[in-house]
């Protein structure tokens, strides 16, 4: 089989990039979708809030999700449901698996990473104690109670305070649980503060930052935690160590980009962000595959996943059609509290209004400027009240920064005192 | 109803023990107090098959681990289970510790083990790119091997099923007496009754044999702990690496297991709680940081799992086997720690043999000790996955992303004998859930699958025993 374009996922990513692709002329798209649904991890998100940027209204992850699925479904964009793809090649074929098919040999002139993201498991934190029933990732027990409708336990303790773990603390809360306390082992939140506010803060759950679990009690399902306190290099103080009884250990512990098949095709990636290396059209080490969305770097709101994901969307579409823009890139480098950008270098392109950097912060800073070099040339310089690593930021440049600086050969994002 | 014979345990040893006895026209049944075979010792070891210098000359250790490691590849061959012979290599890292491989080597050849030869550390390294620079020598030991315990615990029940074992799980021995050449057994599932009875019950064969027999032994249980790394380095080491042994055991060796992964482990400590397989922080940073010690660029973000087993070091430190002199026909596989995965083989043999003898047991005109398992997916070309969905549409459908395990895999592992009742006898079986997201992704698949194969809600499927059950409510059920 022949694709103009295939992308690997149907979530948020893969559905934006599908139909930015088509409005730009290419309609032999294929979306490539294990789940026997679009709409990936938006599905389970039964919460509201997502939309705010994208649709200027708030929605639920269905609600968000339905609104390209309708978008698919009118420009009769291709999906294969229930179809997990097994290989990547360097040259662009990709094989996949489903029950319809058996295997499919797809050969694509252009390939969209859209893979997502998954969660840290257990055995990546070393928990020292028992291996009972009782363990589960945030995302994981969000699936039994928000698809199947089952209940993963009644008492509660939440490890990590990711965005899935404050809403599934806020989740298990009105499903009846109780949930004792969510554990942080930074002096501060890797979640949005809008999460900690909503679904913490409302019903009274306690985060403790600074404090970790140490040891899993019970044989065959979880019958407590120890809790302890750390010290500021993060290691738990014995004195500090507290019996917590639960039935439930939660764990929210950071988000991993799916990228088995891309280190299979033989996509470079960034050791920080474990997802690929991308220039400014979000095109990979390898020509013609692109990636958006979580497979690339772990995102706060799906709105930016989808804003991205539309531009990767656009660069396959100009790569179908031989439209790429060669030249060498700009380099991106990560200054002073910057722990990576995306991307790492810059294609000037004078067909778009503007470059979007987008990048974490390393830790919490108060009253910073946000500041960008040309070279030596400081172009942008922008106070924020709060940066906090929980929060994606990005910076645009206007195509005539690129312009007035031809000779620009290096660009710099950091974090200034003043 | 009385049996031939009871075999008490379904872990490595029994399992075989079962296997071998298959092969008579004896009606055979085995006891287990878990859900599942491989459940104890037999679980959570290193998997490697010894080659057998390190046991003491003379010992039954020694005597057992020689030929059952010349048993093992043929065995492996007829159980389909994956077993290779990697080598091992053992470390000195000065001038003392290269004498002690002398030693090693003198005991190696006095116990018959083949193939014995001392390198330096440039050879070593050669052999083995990432073994650590401060490596002066080693012993290498080429009929080392790696084999999976799980498969090979299940395979050998699996066979003895198909030629008429009968296996009780859940099934916990409370009790036992023996009154004019009878065993009564009683167990947490009722009364049985036997000629024979065979104690392979791991830490706990020494309660067993003490309610039975005049001659006391004793098992202190040691624990080891392992950290298992994904399968993307499992190519770091190709052979077996192990540090000098001691006193308390082999010594923390560096691994790749038989399915892929890179294994290190384990420590030694004495416990008291014949169930304590709990994982300690101290207990992982010291197998950790002698791991580092024997290779280089150990990448440590890379381990998906820590685990804990327990040796059943009995206080005499050698196996016990065979019948006990003052209880005719109580048969024992006691104190069978390292080297008794090697071992196990060779033992049930013996024991087997014995035990017919005893019962004047004629073999079984249609006896087939060959186990039919199909190669895993993953493994095949894309050709052959073509042709296995068109035998079977199922194959089409991915469960496990990390391990690529499809839904027909899943439904044979549930389907087959002894089949799967669990969400870790799947995991064991197909290796669903023991890659890089640790069942993040297909647990409530498998849960899902296993419900419905069963006949079960989905709060009745269980981890592993009976009250590790993953789901214990509906959405607002007490609100």
């Amino acid at each position: 089989m022949k694709k103009d374009i295939v992308i690997i996922g149907g979530g948020p990513a893969g559905l934006s990039a599908a139909v930015a692709a088509h409005e730009q002329g290419i309609t032999d798209i294929l979306i490539l979708e294990r789940e026997n649904a679009l709409g990936g991890i938006l599905n389970q998100c039964i919460h509201n809030g997502f939309g705010l940027h994208v649709f200027k209204e708030e929605l639920t992850g269905p609600e968000y999700a339905q609104r390209y699925i309708d978008k698919i479904a009118e420009l009769k964009i291709a999906a294969k449901l229930g179809t997990m793809v097994i290989d990547i090649t360097r040259d662009l074929r990709v094989i996949a698996l489903n029950e319809t098919d058996g295997v499919l040999d797809i050969q694509a002139k252009a390939v969209v990473l859209a893979m997502g993201c998954r969660e840290r498991p257990r055995g990546a934190l070393n928990i020292p104690g028992y291996r009972p029933a009782g363990v589960f990732s945030a995302g994981t027990a969000q699936k039994y109670v928000n698809i199947d409708g089952y209940l993963p336990g009644r008492e509660i303790v939440i490890l990590g305070s990711g965005d899935i773990g404050l809403i599934m603390a806020r989740r298990m809360t009105l499903e009846g649980a109780h949930v004792k306390m969510v554990c942080e082992i930074l002096p501060y939140s890797g979640g949005l503060k809008r999460n900690i506010v909503q679904c913490l803060d409302d019903y009274g759950i306690p985060l403790r930052l600074s404090h970790t679990v140490t040891k899993i009690h019970g044989r065959e399902r979880v019958e407590g935690v120890t809790v302890a306190r750390v010290d500021a290099n993060l290691k738990p103080i014995a004195t500090s160590e507290e019996y917590v009884t639960c039935d439930t250990l939660m764990l929210s512990v950071g988000l991993i980009p799916e990228n088995e098949l891309s280190r299979k095709a033989g996509v470079a990636l960034n050791p920080t962000t474990q997802g690929p290396l991308v220039n400014s059209h979000l095109e990979t080490s390898i020509p013609g595959v692109f990636a958006c969305g979580n497979v690339l770097h772990v995102h706060d709101l799906v709105d930016y996943v989808s804003e991205e994901a539309a531009l990767a969307g656009k660069f396959a579409a100009d790569h179908v059609k031989n439209k790429d823009t060669f030249g060498s890139g700009i380099a991106v480098s990560c200054g002073t509290g910057v722990r990576y950008t995306v991307p790492t270098t810059i294609i000037p392109d004078f067909n778009e209004r503007t470059t979007t950097i987008r990048f974490r912060v390393d830790n919490v800073y108060h009253n910073h400027f946000v500041s960008v070099f040309f070279g030596g040339d400081r172009m942008y310089h922008k106070q924020k009240r709060i940066l906090t690593p929980g929060e994606m930021e990005q910076v645009l440049l206007p195509k005539q920064w690129f312009a007035n600086q031809p000779d620009t050969k290096t660009i710099r994002v950091m974090l200034e005192e003043e | 109803m009385m049996h031939d014979a009871i075999i008490i345990g379904a872990g490595v040893i029994g399992a075989n023990i079962a296997r071998e006895l298959a092969r008579y026209q004896l009606d055979i049944i085995v006891l287990e107090k878990n859900l599942d075979v491989c459940e104890g010792a037999s679980k959570a070891n290193s998997g490697i098959v010894h080659s057998g210098y390190d046991a003491k000359p003379g010992s039954l250790k020694a005597k057992y681990n020689i030929r059952g490691n010349k048993m093992m590849a043929a065995l492996c061959a007829e159980l389909a289970v994956s077993f290779r012979q990697n080598g091992s290599l053992v470390v000195a890292f000065d001038a003392e510790e290269a004498i002690r491989l002398e030693t090693l080597l003198d005991q190696g050849v006095q116990n018959g083990v083949e193939g014995l030869r001392i390198i330096d550390g440039e050879t070593a390294r050669l052999q083995e790119p990432n073994l650590s620079q401060n490596v002066t020598a080693a012993l290498w030991a080429p009929t080392g091997g790696i084999v999976d315990p799980f498969q090979l615990t299940l395979a050998a029940a699996e066979v003895a099923d198909l030629n008429g074992v009968a296996f009780h799980f859940g099934t916990a021995v409370t009790a036992i007496s023996c009154t004019n050449g009878v065993f009564n057994v009683e167990t947490s599932k009722g009364h049985y009754a036997a000629r024979i009875v065979v104690n392979a019950a791991g830490v706990h064969a020494d309660d067993l044999n003490n309610r039975l027999s005049s001659h006391k032994y004793q098992i202190t249980p040691r624990k080891g702990e392992y950290c298992l790394f994904d399968k993307q380095i499992g190519g770091l080491v190709t052979s077996t690496i192990f540090q000098l042994p001691s006193a308390m055991g082999k010594g923390v060796l560096v691994t790749p297991t038989a399915e892929g992964n890179l294994l290190i482990g384990p420590n030694s400590v004495f416990v008291d709680d014949k169930s304590d397989t709990s994982t300690t922080e101290a207990g992982i940073r010291f197998v950790i940081d002698k791991a580092k010690q024997s290779v280089d660029n150990l990448p440590m973000p890379y381990v998906i799992t820590a685990f804990a087993g327990l040796r059943a070091t009995e206080k005499h430190e050698d196996f016990v086997i065979g019948e006990a002199e003052d209880v005719p026909g109580f048969f024992n596989a006691l104190g069978i720690e390292s080297p008794g995965l090697t071992a196990a083989p060779a033992i049930a043999q013996d024991m087997a043999g014995w035990i017919a003898a005893k019962l004047d047991a004629v073999p079984k005109p249609h006896y087939d000790g060959r186990r039919n398992r199909q190669p895993s997916f993953e493994s095949l070309s894309v050709e052959m996955k073509q042709a296995m969905f068109q035998k079977d549409k199922n194959y089409g459908r991915i469960i496990c992303r990390c391990e690529l395990v499809t839904l027909a895999e899943i439904l044979d592992c549930i389907r087959r004998p002894l089949g799967a009742r669990t969400v870790d006898g799947v995991k064991r079986r197909t290796r669903a859930g023991s890659g890089r997201c640790q069942g993040g992704f297909c647990s409530p698949r498998i849960i899902e699958i296993l419900a419905r194969e069963l006949g079960k809600d989905l709060r009745e499927i269980v981890k592993a025993s009976e009250k590790s059950a993953y789901l214990i409510g509906l959405d607002k059920d007490l609100l």
